[in-house]
């Protein structure tokens, strides 16, 4: 198989974009890099306008100012979901892998109107411009970001020795210490304790957000040092920033992302070898992490030609529009109750609500977990109907080559060319294990 | 080349494709295990069991959760009480279809992570491996086929995955394909053994969905328990499926409502649908752990240890809060703010599949739950 051919499908949304095919490692970092330059589709300062625009108009007794405001927040919601598989769709492959990667790393639902607006914010403005550059540097975005202070119920914990926190008698809320350590950087295989929770919680109790964005609040602070995985710090932003520092920069750390990069991009059980060297890559460039995706890239295990991985139905819909050509202008004439049925309520129905996931750990890596009975019904009956709309434009033959090359099985090829009809013909395409697996 | 004008112009939304096409084999009907019925509910999120299990004649209760409503609470024994969002759930205490076993927990400890928390409930213990218990108990029964369990709803569920097949399928799909699209699925898919098990299912069970429905966030446990129903009545024998919402880390006082509402309409719906089998059904709904016995800043509850397990079903014998209570005074907390676990809320699992399945206390200790020790026989089953 090409190379070109395996880069696109393992590190990108698959073949058929309209783009120039990026397939040596310094072009797919090439990609990060660019990826982390592109513009986001709002200021972080307009999404939140929006967002008290809504609760104002909430407030109002007049029934059409409310539903005013109910629209306006749907369509900031089709606003993110189009400009998201704008990017996914037309983007530098592997960076545009890489922002969806990290958003995940860093799980914020889209759970009620201000999540909802934050969500992908997060992504935007907090994840995206760091892909290509230092993970302390990403950690510290997102942990700041009032999408994650409220999602992780930081916003409402308080120091209990802390002045609010005398005169209110109300106290820590532990969600964002743990999962930082948890999921976000040392990960749960590591040692740390019930105590490094507690302390973590105590220490990060000054974190808050307003109508501006995030907010320092000194009077949340819980006095005194705290000691997180043997360190002290105190409650005061650079206390903060710093523990976060030396959080990320932790050995296990360094494991934790590795293994997870391999597990997402490539799957299996992590080559032990491998995990070692990227790690080592991370730890020695002090979470670079362009140097990391270099050592993940320098592997034979990268290079595989076994695909282990299944796409979500994310990339399946993004992979497809792909094969058919689509491009950032045709996905603007999308009319937003197709972006709503034919996409976000067809993803859905394959198992992935986009934006929201059940819980902080993301989305499920293992191929079982989408390619279930009803998960694959879904992509099916998706498949036949894409099909229906795109076969004046394509021929099956065509489309399977545009979109697999030379990863289409001979098994395939002869099922396509004994396909009865034209939709049938893509749509086998769309379905087989080959387009569905990375 | 594709066309710009099509791709422009031509809608992306589904409509209905072709078709209903009669659909490749039917389901055998197989010899069955016996005639007991076994559903499975995974609380996901740890319940807050001191909340909906409320230990009021504990003098230490309402003093640790100032602003958490403990009004309307229905009482139970004189100690403890139901949440109200669980009155649907009163008439069934009343007839004995209704336990509940309180200080609760698997061997899970200290690190309070959902996830972890989740994977040893439903496999059964730490490090016993990959696949869920429902998943080795099935492999003991005799007689099994695929039919035989059912994991409902759009999740891939640990509890029941493993060795053994089992049927997976969620009440909001359909499949129609004409015949000579399904034979050239069937063998582009014989290349990859997943792809291929997926797709087989999926063509036999489009056919068993009559009317696939769209269940809606509020009421998709009823439509789950509805569809579990449905197979329950049939040859399955054991259904397993999922109710998020749990994490009720603010305003518990209206967070955690919503989700009993959705378990306890789960409940009367299953009882309603199985009819004459409900009188041979027992319901396990299993939480990953309990929460902190202290409310936390936010008039919510963070993770915590000793949690409360619910059963319900005609085949119990019900009315009976199960488990010694440890009482709340700090010195009795575990690590000084959590329930203190005095039972392991497997072996209630255990002791139910032992009265309903030919399945011996040895087999259950050694295999299904490696390491468990069950202890004496709670009565949870009539």
């Amino acid at each position: 198989m090409q190379r070109e051919t395996l880069a696109q499908i393992r590190f990108g949304y698959g073949l058929g974009g309209n783009r120039p095919i990026a397939s040596s490692k310094s072009a797919l970092l090439g990609e990060a890099k660019e990826a982390s330059r592109a513009k986001p589709r709002a200021s972080s300062a307009d999404r939140v306008k929006v967002f008290l625009n809504y609760r104002e108009a909430r407030k109002s007794e007049n029934e059409s100012i409310q539903k005013k405001a109910r629209q306006a927040l749907a369509r900031n919601s089709m606003n993110d979901l189009r400009a998201v598989l704008q990017n996914a769709v037309a983007g530098p492959g592997f960076g545009e892998r890489l922002v969806q990667f990290w958003s995940d790393h860093f799980t914020v639902a889209a759970n009620g109107p201000i999540l909802r607006v934050l969500a992908p914010d997060v992504a935007d403005n907090a994840i995206r411009p760091h892909i290509a550059g230092r993970f302390p540097d990403m950690l510290r975005a997102v942990t700041l970001h009032p999408g994650m202070l409220v999602y992780l119920n930081q916003v409402q914990s308080f120091g209990p020795n802390s002045r609010a926190g005398k005169r209110t008698g109300k106290g820590l809320n532990e969600n964002l210490a743990r999962e930082i350590l948890e999921l976000h950087t040392v990960g749960v295989g590591s040692s740390y304790a019930q105590s490094d929770v507690r302390s973590f919680a105590n220490l990060l109790t000054g974190l808050s957000a307003d109508k501006g964005g995030f907010k320092f609040r000194k009077g949340l602070v819980e006095p005194g040092q705290h000691t997180v995985l043997g360190r002290d710090y105190d409650g005061q932003l650079a206390g903060i920033t710093q523990a976060l520092e030396d959080i990320a920069l932790h050995p296990d750390t360094a494991r934790h992302l590795a293994t997870k990069l391999i597990v997402h991009f490539i799957g299996g059980t992590p080559d032990a070898n491998h995990v070692d060297d990227v790690a080592q890559a991370y730890l020695a460039s002090k979470g670079d992490l362009s140097q990391t995706y270099d050592a993940l890239l320098d592997h034979e295990n990268a290079w595989g030609e076994t695909f282990l991985k299944a796409k979500t139905p994310f990339d399946f819909i993004i992979s497809s529009l792909r094969a058919a050509g689509a491009t950032k202008a045709d996905i603007d004439q999308i009319k937003p109750s197709e972006l709503r049925n034919g996409v976000a309520g067809a993803m859905q129905l394959m198992g992935q609500q986009i934006f929201r996931p059940a819980g902080p750990d993301g989305w499920d890596e293992a191929p079982e977990a989408w390619i279930t009975p009803p998960g694959l019904a879904a992509r099916i009956k998706w498949a036949v109907g894409f099909s229906e709309r795109i076969q004046e434009g394509h021929d099956p033959w065509d489309f399977l080559k545009r979109a697999l090359g030379e990863a289409a099985s001979p098994l395939l090829q002869f099922a396509v060319a004994g396909s009865e009809s034209r939709v049938e013909g893509l749509a086998l395409t769309l379905v087989s294990p080959e387009f569905n697996r990375r | 080349m594709q066309s710009r004008r099509n791709f422009l112009t031509r809608s992306l939304a589904l409509g209905c494709t072709a078709a209903a096409s009669p659909l490749v084999t039917p389901i055998t009907l197989a010899s069955t295990p016996g005639d007991a019925r076994l559903v499975v509910i995974i609380l996901r999120g740890a319940m807050d069991g001191l909340d909906v299990v409320r230990p009021l004649g504990d003098p230490y209760f309402a003093g640790l959760r100032p602003s958490l409503d403990l009004a309307g609470s229905h009482d139970l024994n004189g100690f403890f009480a139901l949440h109200p969002a669980l009155d649907a759930l009163m008439p069934l205490w009343r007839s004995g279809e209704l336990s509940i076993a309180h200080a609760a927990s698997t061997p899970y400890r200290d690190k309070r992570s959902h996830f972890d928390g989740q994977d040893i409930l439903e496999t059964g213990g730490a490090g016993i491996g990959k696949g869920g218990w429902l998943n080795r108990a099935l492999s003991k029964l005799p007689g099994t086929t695929s039919e035989t369990a059912f994991a409902v709803g759009r999740e891939n569920l640990l509890l029941l995955s493993g060795d053994e097949n089992y049927s997976a399928w969620s009440p909001d799909s359909d499949l129609d394909l004409s015949p000579q699209a399904q034979l050239l699925l069937e063998k582009v898919y014989e290349q990859d053994p997943l792809f291929q098990q997926a797709a087989a299912r999926a063509m036999e069970l489009a056919d068993l969905t009559d009317k696939p429905m769209s269940p809606r966030r509020a009421g998709r446990a009823k439509a789950l328990a509805k569809f579990a129903a449905d197979r329950l009545r049939e040859d399955t024998r054991i259904a397993a499926f999922s109710i998020n919402g749990w994490d009720t880390h603010a305003n518990q006082n209206n967070t955690l409502p919503r989700a009993l509402g959705e378990l306890s309409s789960a409940i009367t719906t299953l009882k309603a649908e199985l009819g004459a089998t409900w009188g041979q059904t027992a319901v396990l709904c299993l939480t990953e752990f309990g929460r902190t016995v202290h409310e936390n800043g936010s008039r919510g509850t963070d993770h915590g240890t000793g949690g409360a397990a619910i059963f319900a079903g005609g085949a119990l014998k019900g009315g009976h809060v199960l488990g010694a209570w440890p009482g709340l005074s700090d010195g009795n907390l575990y690590e000084k703010r959590d329930l203190m676990p005095t039972s392991d809320v497997r072996s209630y699992a255990a002791w139910a599949m032992n009265a309903l399945f030919p399945l011996g206390k040895s087999e259950l200790q050694t295999h299904i739950f490696p390491g468990l020790e069950m202890y004496g026989n709670p009565g949870l089953i009539l």
